[in-house]
């Protein structure tokens, strides 16, 4: 290669480095921003501030989803099978939610530890699969729960 | 090997070049892009959970996979500028920053119409869609960088290191989903890995990204003439060819 041509690329290739390192460490700076909500762990971390308008995410866990009958409130736990966090929420959900379906909340968390949420958005994960087969999935795991004896009842509540 | 490549970057060669490969890369392109989007928009099974809602997908990702591939062939484009001074690579970099930033902005949009139905909001600013705003600034950076500097070759060299400084965007694209907590999932498709759907529903999926790549190439190659013709007006080449067309 031509010696000019050579220095010309030596000092592109040094932008380019010196732009990822800067880019690379302001990100690495800011990551607890540019994350969109907390873990269950990091709020029982105490990580989380108290009263202040953040995002919670994680998967509603099994189970927990008590619905008002009277209103349209909703608790629900969300988890990240480590710790989870228990959510108040007013209003209509997105058609995604469901138990086992991950979640992301915004509210204030209270001294209590208690998660009131005033927006909920269904986060669904990178699988894709047709009904049939999901049907098909659930009604092998729910004959190997029987078969094994072991509670069936997760999997019949579907 | 260099000669090819010294070849490749004369302008009159490049014409005939591309006139020659266009209908095939329209013709393909349409095709297979008509027989992805049918297919996954009509025929292909629903999702157990998003049921036909998901099906956006198949305008979705190949306008976002477009997006970003447009951008990392502008960036090389820049390099050549700024190392080998070629005319082409600059030609190159000019004709193709709109279509990448329409492409963009339908990703943006396509998400966005996905988004209300699945997620329950529009617009979010989580990591990806952030840093995906952000390529479509870019875009409109390089474009308008582009128009703002009249002399060609100083217009040419600084729209090479804008392009070039915007390309560690796209790893932060790309691994935005994984590095971060975000509300848009992780990647279906991975290099190493199945993808996470089954053949019915990637098969129509591959099919519209690779149409899309193939009419991108027909309308790079559209773009690029024209800017050849308005640069090289003056040139010989260009004058006999235009006499030759008009008799």
């Amino acid at each position: 290669m031509h010696p000019i041509r050579k220095k010309r690329l030596t000092i592109v290739l040094f932008l380019l480095v010196g732009v990822s390192v800067a880019v690379g460490l302001t990100t690495y700076a800011l990551r607890q921003n540019i994350n969109l909500f907390y873990d269950p762990s990091q709020i029982a971390d105490g990580e989380a501030p108290v009263d202040v308008r953040i995002r919670a995410g994680g998967m509603v866990e099994d189970g927990s989803v008590l619905r008002d009958p009277e209103s349209l409130k909703v608790e629900f736990k969300v988890t990240d099978f480590s710790s989870s966090v228990l959510v108040e929420y007013t209003g209509i959900l997105p058609d995604l939610f469901a138990e086992g379906q991950g979640v992301v909340a915004m509210g204030r968390l209270d001294k209590n530890g208690r998660f009131v949420a005033d927006q909920v958005l269904a986060k669904h994960d990178e699988n894709y699969m047709p009904p049939e087969v999901n049907e098909a999935l659930e009604k092998a795991a729910g004959k190997r729960a029987a078969m094994s004896g072991a509670e069936s009842d997760a999997a019949a509540s579907y | 090997m260099w000669q090819i490549f010294h070849k490749l970057g004369s302008p009159k060669w490049f014409f005939g070049i591309a006139a020659t490969l266009m209908p095939w890369l329209l013709w393909v392109g349409v095709a297979m892009l008509a027989a992805g989007i049918g297919w996954g928009l009509a025929f292909a099974p629903q999702d157990y959970l998003q049921g036909n809602s998901y099906r956006i997908i198949f305008i979705h990702v190949p306008a976002a996979f477009l997006a970003q591939s447009v951008y990392i062939m502008m960036a090389v484009a820049g390099l050549v500028t700024l190392v080998w001074r070629m005319k082409l690579a600059d030609v190159f970099v000019k004709a193709v920053a709109p279509v990448g930033a329409i492409l963009t902005f339908l990703a943006l949009f396509t998400g966005a119409v996905w988004g209300k139905p699945t997620w329950g909001t529009w617009w979010i600013w989580d990591a990806r869609l952030t840093s995906m705003l952000i390529l479509l600034f870019l875009y409109f950076g390089v474009i308008a960088l582009g128009a703002a500097i009249s002399d060609e070759k100083s217009s040419a060299r600084a729209v090479a290191v804008l392009v070039l400084v915007g390309v560690v965007n796209i790893p932060i694209i790309k691994y935005s989903v994984e590095w971060w907590n975000t509300l848009h999932q992780p990647a279906t498709f991975k290099l190493t890995e199945k993808p996470s759907m089954p053949p019915e529903m990637w098969v129509p999926l591959l099919l519209s990204v690779l149409g899309l790549y193939l009419v991108f190439g027909w309308l790079a190659c559209l773009r690029m003439q024209t800017e050849i013709l308005l640069r090289e007006g003056r040139t010989r080449w260009v004058k006999e060819l235009i006499q030759a067309r008009g008799s």
